[in-house]
């Protein structure tokens, strides 16, 4: 989840009062992230500032939030992109693949160990009756975030008629995402292009 | 996995799909629903929103949905190859753009494509949410428990974790 995603960016300790002490190598990253991953309950990206930010003081705020916004707009999850990111800037090649792998380690252990439980338990009618409240509830987290994402995006006659285009495409006809999207990109892109200023 | 395998026909669209992944794996979930449920009979739409519960439940990054589709599909080698099949693409991109723009700013191109595709992804992310809502409802009650933690967590800053407990737990008790 990246519920919190837009509180992550702003804010924090300011421009200047970071000190930086040495630039942290693969292992270091490996083990910074590792952390990472096991606290990201519900949205991955706030702790990950604020290691980066306020404990570590890898990077300063501005840093991370330039930072961020290129990941935003690469294909991936934002925080998967941002510590790749991150750890290639710090360590090249093997920085950002140790970075990556201690943000990933240890989230695919447990996601397996609920799997084999789920594979094992699963047909019992008490868990089945869990699982369909847990799965209602699970949907209204991608509600509640669909709403923030959506809440400051709709603002213009671009934004509005791109995404309900989109949605009517994708969520109620079910059509395929790659023919949409190579369609529906480069409208998006000259539009963008010819309303410079909304 | 050989190339008979289908699955191998469903790593080489995952590739596709996390390509085009901008936002993350909530805004293809759609996608993958009609690749896994809908079109490939892997399993059905009641066991993919389950799934997709236990991913939220786990720490972590989403693309470890992707992770736990591809254990149940084929075991320890799916779950990893479904992973690295998801995470291989954008980490190669992610890599190259950051060796790119270690020394250079952010560019105007960059900021008119992210503003030109930031629509797109709103509008897959708000056909994500529907289309959990839809799977996710068995009964006014489903919708129910959906209008009401998606309420608390716009209105709270409630740990996600909660709500998801509670709503398991309504779901044991029989009252769902």
């Amino acid at each position: 989840m990246t519920c919190k995603d837009e509180d992550a960016g702003a804010g924090g300790t300011g421009r200047g009062g970071v000190a930086r002490f040495s630039l942290p190598g693969p292992g270091e990253l490996f083990l910074a992230f590792l952390g990472v991953g096991l606290s990201g309950f519900g949205g991955v990206l706030p702790f990950a500032r604020r290691m980066l930010v306020e404990q570590k003081r890898w990077l300063t705020p501005l840093e991370f939030t330039e930072l961020l916004s290129v990941a935003q707009f690469l294909p991936g999850a934002n925080v998967i992109n941002l510590t790749i990111g991150i750890g290639t800037r710090f360590a090249g090649l093997a920085g950002g693949a140790a970075a990556f792998a201690g943000l990933i380690f240890m989230p695919i252990v447990i996601v397996m160990l609920l799997g084999m439980a789920y594979g094992r338990y699963g047909d019992l009618p008490f868990v089945a009756q869990g699982f369909r409240g847990l799965s209602a509830a699970a949907a209204g987290l991608v509600v509640a975030m669909a709403v923030q994402i959506a809440w400051p995006v709709l603002r213009s006659l671009r934004a509005v008629a791109l995404a309900l285009v989109i949605f009517l495409a994708i969520g109620a006809l079910r059509l395929p995402l790659v023919w949409v999207l190579l369609v529906l990109v480069p409208i998006a892109l000259l539009w963008a292009w010819h309303d410079r200023d909304d | 996995m050989t190339d008979d395998d289908p699955l191998f026909g469903l790593l080489v669209q995952l590739v596709l799909l996390s390509l085009v992944a901008i936002g993350g794996v909530n805004t293809v979930l759609p996608e993958l629903h009609r690749l896994i449920v809908t079109e490939g009979g892997w399993m059905s739409g009641a066991e993919f929103t389950a799934l997709y519960a236990l991913a939220q439940s786990a720490p972590g990054p989403n693309v470890i949905f992707v992770t736990l589709l591809g254990w149940q599909l084929a075991g320890l080698g799916g779950a990893l190859a479904a992973t690295a099949a998801v995470c291989g693409p954008s980490f190669i991109i992610a890599y190259v753009v950051a060796s790119l723009s270690v020394a250079r700013g952010e560019s105007a191109w960059f900021r008119l494509i992210r503003r030109a595709l930031v629509p797109l992804t709103t509008g897959l992310l708000v056909a994500s949410a529907w289309l959990l809502t839809e799977a996710a409802a068995q009964g006014w009650t489903g919708y129910l428990v959906t209008f009401v933690t998606a309420v608390v967590l716009l209105t709270t800053r409630i740990n996600p974790l909660w709500l998801l407990a509670g709503a398991g737990g309504l779901g044991v008790a029989g009252v769902l």
